[in-house]
Formats: C-alpha cells, sequence, structure tokens
C-alpha cells in the first residue's frame, strides 16, 4: 500500500527541527519525507493540513494487564488505547500473571498483539523468577523470545549481590535493565511522598532517599557490572541529577520520568484523592521543576506514560488501601505538549522525548522520520481540546487524575507500519 | 476540600471529619453548645430528645472501648438510637467492601455514621459516599485527624485557661503517628494559641512538622519551659520495634514527665493526656494523679462535645 501524508508540518525529533511538508510511505516503511518522491502515486491520501506530522510515539512504561488481569485491561483494549493516544510501540512491563520470567508468557504477549493489530509491543523481561527478586531468570531465552530489555517491575531484590549478578547477567546477553529505583526498607509501608502534605494528611511517607538511595546503590554496581540500565519512571529530582551525572562519567544509564511527574504534586494529595495514588508517589513542587529542567537539558531523554489501568473498585477505597497507578496512554501526548505552551520544551523536543529519546534507550528503529524506517507516523492537531470523559476513552482504565479535565492535543491519525490504526 | 465536604451549601456543620478548614467561630460553637449540654449529665433523667427518631451507627473498624463508649453514652443522652458495629469481627471479615457495608447500613435508614478506621482519610471516604441526608463524624482515621478528641481537650482548656491567645501548649510523645496530635495543632492554631510546641525525637516526629504551625523541641525541659498545657501522648509499644526508640525506659527518661520535669512548667500548667495512660512510660503516676491532672476531666468532657458535634450535625440545634 503506498500513501502520501500531505501538506502538514514534519517533524524530525533527531535535528528538531518543524517543516511544512509530508511523508511518503510504501510497504509499511517510510520511502520520503519532506518533499514526494519521483514517481510516486499514492493509493491514499490523507490530509494533514494545520497539523504536525511526527513519528509515532514510544511509550517505555505499559502495563498492558493480560495475560492475568484481563479485568483491569487487555492487550486488545491497552493497544487500542495506545493508538488512540499517538503510541505506536508500547514497552509491556512483566508485571502479568503468570509473570512474564519465560519465553511462554512472552510468545503469548506477542501474539496477542498481533492479534490485536495496534500498536507494536516490546516485552520487557522479568529479571528475576516470578519477580520475586532472588534467583535470575532465563534471560538469554527472553532475549531470544524477542525481549530486549529485562527488568524486577519496582519489586525488591534479595540483596545487592543478586542486584549485581541480574546486571552482569543481563549485560551478558546485551539486555537493557529497567530499573525503577525505590529501596524498599526506606519506602516500606508508605503510600505518599514523605513532605508537609503526608503529614497533615497523616499518610504513612515514601522519603525521596528512597530513590536516591537505590539509584546510588545501582549506579555503583552499574560501574562493577558494566551493564546497561535504564532507570524507570524517576520521581525526584535529585535521582535525575545522580543519573545524568553518572552518564556524563561515561556510564550507560539513561532515565525517564511519567508525564503526570512533570505536572502535578503532593498537593494533589488533598482531599485523599485515590486517582493521584501513584507509585513513585508525586512529589515537590522542586521536585517537578528539577524534572522539568533535566527533561529540558536532556538528561531525562524520555517521558514514558507509566500506564497502569484499573477497574474501578481498585480506586474505590480509603487511599492507602487503593493500588496505586494511572491510566497515561491517552494523556501522555497532551501533557508534553502542555510544557510546550508553558515554554518549557519546544515542540520538536517535546516530541523527541517521546520518539527519539525513548527509541534510542533500546535501540528500536522507530522513533525517528528517514526513509527506511518503519512507518510509524501520526498526525497531531496540536491545538484542538478534548474533554478526558468516557466518549472519549479507550483504555479499560479511567484511573486517571485528569478525569473530567480538558486537555489540548488530539492524534488525529496514527499508523503502524504504513497501516492506519487510529481512526480505525 | 474538608471544608466544602464538612460544610453544605448553606454553610452548615454537614459532617465533622478534621479541625482543618473550620474556622475559629465553628470550633467555638461546638464548645458553646456542649456547654449547654454538660447539664444534660446532672439531671435525673439523663436524657434531652433532639435526636429522637434519629439512628446513629458507630461503625468501628478499630477497637476503642473509650471513644465508642462515650459516642454511644452521647448519642444516647439525646434520645438517639445506637448501633454499635464492630467491623473488624463482622462484614468486612467475610469480605464485603467498606462501601457496601456503609451503603448496607445507608439502606437500613441510617442517619449518622461515627467512624474510626485504621487508615488516614477512611471519615473523608465514607463522607463523599453517603446519601445527602446522612453525617458521618470521624471518630479517628489512621495517623490524620481525631477531631472530637481534640475538641473536648480544648473545651477542658478554655474551662481552666479561658484565653486562648495567652497560651503556651506542649504536646509530648509520638507526634509521627498521632492523630490526636494533629487535630490538637489545628485547633490550638485556629483558637489562637499563643505557641504550640510539640516535643520529641526526631525518630517520632513527621517531616515538615513545623509547617503545621508548631515550634519543635527535642528536649522536654526546654520544651516545657513556661508552658501553660502540657499534653502527654500515649506511646504505643511497638515503636521499639521499628527502630524508632531504643526503649521504653530510655524514652521515660528522656520524654517521660515526672514531677521534678513539670516544674519547668508554669506553676498552673495543666497535664493533659488523650488515654489510655502508660504509667511509668510517658508519664509519672504521681503526675497523671497529681492536682494540675485534668486527665479524668477530659473523659467527661468527651460526652458533652460528643452530644454538641452530632447535634450541630443533624441540624438539631442551630448552627
Amino acid at each position: 500500500m503506498k500513501l502520501a501524508i500531505v501538506n502538514g508540518l514534519v517533524c524530525d525529533p533527531v535535528a528538531e527541527t518543524l517543516t511544512p511538508g509530508g511523508v511518503w510511505i510504501a510497504e509499511g516503511k517510510i520511502v520520503a519525507t519532506g518533499s514526494p518522491p519521483p514517481d510516486f502515486t499514492p493509493q491514499r491520501e490523507l490530509d494533514a493540513r494545520g497539523g504536525v506530522i511526527a513519528p509515532g510515539l514510544i511509550d517505555l512504561s505499559v502495563c498492558l494487564r493480560e495475560p492475568g488481569f484481563e479485568s483491569k485491561g487487555t492487550i486488545a483494549s491497552e493497544t487500542r488505547a495506545a493508538v488512540a493516544g499517538g503510541v505506536t510501540t508500547v514497552c509491556a512491563l512483566p508485571e502479568t500473571q503468570p509473570v512474564a520470567d519465560t519465553p511462554a508468557v512472552i510468545e503469548l504477549i506477542r501474539e496477542r498483539a498481533e492479534l490485536a493489530a495496534r500498536a507494536r509491543v516490546v516485552p520487557v523481561g522479568a529479571l528475576t523468577c516470578g519477580l520475586a527478586g532472588e534467583r535470575l531468570s532465563e534471560m538469554h531465552a527472553l532475549g531470544e523470545a524477542g525481549c530486549r530489555a529485562v527488568g524486577n517491575a519496582g519489586r525488591p531484590l534479595a540483596n545487592p549481590l543478586v542486584w549485581r549478578r541480574a546486571l552482569e547477567y543481563a549485560a551478558t546477553y546485551g539486555l537493557t535493565v529497567f530499573v525503577r529505583p525505590q529501596d524498599p526498607w526506606l519506602a516500606a509501608g508508605g503510600c505518599a511522598h514523605e513532605g508537609e502534605v503526608a503529614t497533615r494528611l497523616g499518610l504513612a511517607g515514601i522519603p525521596a532517599s528512597a530513590e536516591t538511595v537505590a539509584v546510588a546503590q545501582i549506579l555503583a554496581l552499574v560501574a562493577d557490572s558494566g551493564a546497561r540500565v535504564h532507570f524507570s519512571c524517576l520521581s525526584t529530582a535529585r535521582a535525575a541529577a545522580m543519573v545524568g551525572a553518572a552518564a556524563a562519567d561515561g556510564l550507560p544509564v539513561t532515565c525517564d520520568v511519567a508525564a503526570h511527574q512533570l505536572h502535578l504534586t503532593e498537593q494533589a494529595l488533598e482531599g485523599f484523592d485515590a486517582s493521584v495514588h501513584l507509585a513513585p508517589p508525586l512529589r515537590t513542587l522542586d521536585d517537578r521543576d528539577g524534572l522539568r529542567r533535566a527533561l529540558a537539558g536532556g538528561t531525562v531523554t524520555a517521558v514514558c506514560s507509566d500506564h497502569r489501568p484499573h477497574e474501578e473498585d481498585a480506586k474505590l477505597n480509603v487511599f492507602a488501601a487503593t493500588e496505586p497507578g494511572a491510566a497515561g496512554l491517552e494523556t501522555l501526548l497532551p501533557l508534553l505538549l502542555a510544557l510546550v505552551d508553558e515554554g518549557i520544551l519546544t515542540l520538536p523536543q517535546a516530541l523527541a522525548r517521546l520518539t527519539a529519546g525513548p527509541a534510542g534507550v533500546l535501540g528500536l528503529e522507530g522513533g525517528r522520520l528517514q526513509p527506511g524506517a518503519p512507518a510509524d507516523v501520526i498526525v497531531i492537531d496540536t491545538g484542538a481540546c478534548w474533554p478526558v470523559d468516557a466518549d472519549h476513552w479507550h483504555s479499560r482504565g479511567r484511573n486517571t487524575p485528569f478525569w473530567g479535565q480538558t486537555l489540548k492535543g488530539k492524534v488525529r491519525y496514527t499508523l503502524v507500519g504504513g497501516r492506519i490504526v487510529h481512526p480505525g | 476540600m474538608s471544608r466544602t465536604l464538612q460544610l453544605d451549601a448553606g454553610g452548615r456543620l454537614r459532617h465533622f471529619l478534621t479541625i482543618e478548614g473550620l474556622g475559629r467561630d465553628w470550633l467555638e460553637r461546638i464548645m458553646d453548645t456542649a456547654e449547654s449540654f454538660e447539664s444534660v449529665a446532672a439531671q435525673k433523667v439523663k436524657k434531652v430528645p433532639l435526636l429522637r427518631g434519629k439512628t446513629v451507627v458507630n461503625l468501628f473498624f478499630e477497637t476503642s472501648t473509650r471513644t465508642r463508649t462515650t459516642f454511644e453514652l452521647a448519642a444516647k443522652r439525646l434520645s438517639a438510637d445506637v448501633l454499635n458495629i464492630n467491623v473488624a469481627v463482622s462484614a468486612t471479615a467475610k469480605g464485603e467492601s467498606l462501601l457496601d457495608t456503609v451503603r448496607n447500613l445507608e439502606a437500613m435508614g441510617v442517619d449518622m455514621f461515627v467512624v474510626r478506621h485504621a487508615e488516614s482519610g477512611a471519615a473523608h471516604f465514607i463522607a463523599r459516599h453517603v446519601a445527602p441526608h446522612v453525617s458521618v463524624v470521624n471518630a479517628g482515621d489512621g495517623r490524620h485527624a481525631h477531631p472530637t478528641q481534640a475538641m473536648l481537650d480544648m473545651f477542658t482548656i478554655r474551662r481552666h485557661k479561658r484565653d486562648f491567645s495567652r497560651l503556651t501548649v506542649a504536646i509530648v510523645g509520638d507526634i509521627l503517628h498521632s492523630r490526636v496530635a494533629r487535630s490538637q495543632i489545628h485547633a490550638l492554631n485556629t483558637l489562637g494559641a499563643r505557641e504550640v510546641r510539640v516535643v520529641a525525637p526526631r525518630t517520632l516526629l513527621p517531616v515538615a512538622v513545623e509547617r503545621l504551625g508548631v515550634r519543635v523541641c527535642h528536649d522536654l525541659d526546654a520544651g516545657l519551659e513556661d508552658v501553660d498545657v502540657v499534653i502527654m501522648l500515649r506511646l504505643q509499644k511497638e515503636r521499639m520495634q521499628g527502630a524508632l526508640l531504643p526503649s521504653e525506659r530510655e524514652f521515660y527518661r528522656c520524654f517521660g514527665l515526672t514531677a521534678a520535669r513539670l516544674r519547668q512548667a508554669r506553676p498552673d500548667c495543666l497535664v493533659m493526656h488523650p488515654g489510655p495512660i502508660n504509667r511509668g512510660v510517658e508519664i509519672a503516676s504521681e503526675v497523671a494523679d497529681g492536682s494540675r491532672s485534668v486527665i479524668l476531666e477530659q473523659v467527661g468532657h468527651g460526652i458533652a462535645i460528643r452530644m454538641a458535634v452530632m447535634a450541630l450535625a443533624l441540624g438539631a440545634v442551630q448552627g
């Protein structure tokens, strides 16, 4: 199928440019950008007038919930939500039931993703068996089954020696290790940032040091093991600075933050709103601003949704007893575009943190618009406003702090491998 | 948020969940109303018909004999029908959700829930989900709030000291885990106390506690200097296990209120404690039973304050 997307502003997130033109696609790959290639007769033409043509978004932290938690979401429902939000590649976290610690589970996820035929799904394998933190998973087999990364989904490992061995073993097979840094002892029992608001509300706190201590420990072990580590969902400015300094020193480390951390702070806990029961917790205004600076300065190269859909009951309880997490695939792009409106990022920078940045973490082919690359492309109406409500929502999980709000930035088209998957 | 949840559109008290967000006028109104109820206990028939025909449910997800009993007595003295439900051994033990428990009781025509729960925010959660005619009174939620306890403490202080603006009050002990302390701090600041001090080792103080409007002291002698009121908090034995304290002995040595220590305070200093007391852990018997102690008075005031809160929230007296 030959396809042309024309009359838009084409975003190159690598060069961080925005130029009028189009994208021409054949056989699922991009054949040209800017001007049409010679002798190209498209079978279909998409008009991107008034919109921005960009690479499809790559989300490094997504819980698809299948297998095991289908009441919260399925691969079909959540990849539908992904493409509606412009996300063409999701990294599926291993917190499934059974845990994604065997090739069989990885294959099942891939098969279901192919059946759903929406976004690309890149499974992240479990670092340890059952995510129990004791025995190493069969990482070589997981790699052969299609995992590019392994992680322990924020669950603790038995001790630093197991961490060291896990990093060394993953490095043997060139697997990136995803680390959600949180010291389990310092965080034990907590459900909110240990700060002024948690003190007032009487919520058990998770100190910022729970994150920085864990980052420091892993950085020391990276220096020993040479493993490639990606820190997921940082919540403190200090942790981002530590990763940035380590990367500048030559350690193979990267990091991302979840989009909601760039907007919300501990203040959102007022009234015990369970939709902001998140892990890691919302931090201080200083942290939020520090993360924004780290994002603008390039220390944080990727922004993820940390998509965690829940059924209604999971959030219908006393704050600490609710399950943490927000459904974020569909708000990811608008939350980054809001940073453009606030002057924190340019539009190409914002899109780079959602495309080329995350692609670079895993060495994925997508995330850029250039001839030969997979035709994972989106067209965005950057000025279009939409209400976050049942009529405009695709995820099975409606657990978002932004429910009922109006967000700016809507995806007009999403293409995966040259196929239009949204609207579809 | 708390104010909008607690007060209805007409500015009347609908729920009583926390002191925070309520103005001084409301706290004084509650105390004034309690004052008017004090005489009920002295009557031959200790009842007034203000809540006749109303049903109050004491919904206790956490055991508490003293608080439950005073709420029960308060409701009965207002002539309400009272149900006591110890949820820890009933519905939720069978897997029923908190909200289903509340909705089932609500379907039986309940007018007020008095809620005690181990998690902060439980009373807020229930208040957000009950029918418009149902009121919720927080009888203690996690570490968050115990507003009726704080109000009976304020009532006791007012009885003895009248003017809050000249008072220095020290709250001593486990501030970190104390819902009582949080509510007392809000109440004292709202009522205009000159200074509120918290006295504890760093391990028993929550982060940024000074933002609540208190002065922090780690030394009891300094903390008691010239105070008008000292409120001792109960120290739970499990605090020794979490590396929060080395031992009860050391805590008593550093933060236990003894007669000798009390000499740092003003000569007419009141000694208070929300109970139950750990004698020889946070307070010496001679102080707990001494002439400055108003601990038993606090218990008696608890009934009048709870009558006032119930009557105001159910519109039986004008707020």
